[in-house]
């Protein structure tokens, strides 16, 4: 019971500073996971990396699931990963709130705006990491033009046109590319 | 309760599982998927809406996956809609994990496995990008040169200078802030 109850706290704090999300979480909590606690090895926490990428969830919500089950079992599970979303789900209402409330004050609402365009530039650059890791297979940017994967290239570009003119369900897009990379690799 | 609530809540609690077990490629591509289930489908909340929740999702600590799910969830059905959501995104992570945690090393070598995961990488990557598309079309609209010019910045800044998402998403802020304040001195000025 008292492992939870750690668990639940230690992941509170884990989610409360991964803010901005993908890649660069990873290290902070390793920190945390690794290096602090030692609930898990480097080993098992690289393991954890590839195997939340295969597995639907985002990296915070898989950590915590994969380190609680290892320490304390399914309620471990539970709690680390509601501890790590607690954070989020607290402070994006309280935030949602504060700019309905306020909407009509200008500064506020011109905040809100600002903020939407800077998460279109955080959301591209997301989405860059990706275009690089599958048609480079490398998400750094000293990539060799070599290492291009044409056939990803392709999907990318068939997939773009189905999108754009036929408003395809995205799920229904992720069961394709995913039927395709059976097929090509 | 009524059975009207009731009904948006469990639906929200079936389209947020969904989504949730095909979040591949990190979470950006729920924003994407709620579009398709609760902005054109449903027509539970408009697109601008959906707008403001990535971007408030995307400011607060935590995998924006779930700020969003909850967001959503929050707007469709107050505060239970909001712990429905974040129920039914947590638990595909939570269910799989905990299966796989027995047999992970095979999991992880499974070349079937990696093989469909990398035909998804680009997939997801053509879902964000169309997104994308749409959400600086929309923004380009509003015809604010500050506004406009921000998204393209914070790309470069985050993408090519790896500039930390917080100092960028309080620099935009401040920003807005900066802006609005000139435009009232330079009115009372004329």
């Amino acid at each position: 019971m008292k492992m939870v109850i750690t668990l639940f706290i230690r992941f509170f704090q884990i989610g409360l500073f991964s803010i901005g999300g993908g890649y660069a979480i990873i290290p902070l909590i390793q920190e945390q996971v690794v290096n602090n606690f030692g609930w898990l090895t480097l080993q098992e926490y690289t393991d954890i990396i590839t195997i939340s990428q295969m597995t639907p969830g985002p990296l915070v919500v898989n950590t915590a699931s994969f380190v609680g089950i290892r320490i304390a079992g399914f309620f471990g599970a539970v709690a680390a990963t509601v501890g790590s979303i607690l954070s989020g789900f607290i402070i994006s209402i309280f935030l949602y709130n504060f700019f309905k409330k306020h909407q009509n004050i200008e500064s506020i609402s011109n905040v809100l705006k600002a903020l939407r365009s800077s998460s279109v530039g955080l959301i591209a650059s997301a989405a860059s990491t990706i275009l690089l890791l599958a048609f480079f297979g490398d998400t750094t940017l000293n990539i060799q033009i070599t290492h291009l994967n044409f056939a990803a290239v392709i999907v990318f570009m068939a997939t773009l046109f189905l999108l754009r003119k036929y408003k395809l369900n995205p799920i229904l897009i992720m069961v394709l590319s995913g039927i395709v990379g059976l097929f090509l690799y | 309760m009524n059975s009207k609530r009731l009904k948006r809540i469990f639906t929200l609690f079936r389209i947020t599982f969904y989504i949730s077990a095909f979040t591949f490629g990190g979470g950006y591509v729920v924003i994407p998927m709620m579009r398709k289930y609760f902005v054109e489908d449903l027509e539970l909340i408009t697109e601008r809406e959906l707008m403001d929740i990535a971007a408030i999702a995307q400011s607060s600590p935590g995998a924006i996956a779930v700020n969003t799910a909850v967001l959503v969830g929050y707007r469709i059905a107050g505060i239970w809609g909001a712990i429905i959501s974040a129920i039914g995104t947590i638990l595909p992570p939570i269910l799989i994990l905990s299966m796989i945690s027995i047999f992970y090393k095979a999991f992880r070598d499974n070349s079937i496995i990696s093989a469909i995961l990398k035909g998804m990488e680009a997939g997801v990557a053509a879902t964000i990008v169309d997104l994308i598309i749409d959400m600086m079309q929309s923004i380009v609209k509003e015809k604010n040169w500050l506004f406009t010019l921000m998204a393209p910045v914070t790309f470069i800044a985050s993408f090519f200078f790896n500039v930390n998402v917080l100092v960028l998403i309080i620099s935009c802020a401040l920003l807005a802030i900066a802006q609005t304040y000139i435009k009232h001195m330079m009115r009372g000025a004329q």
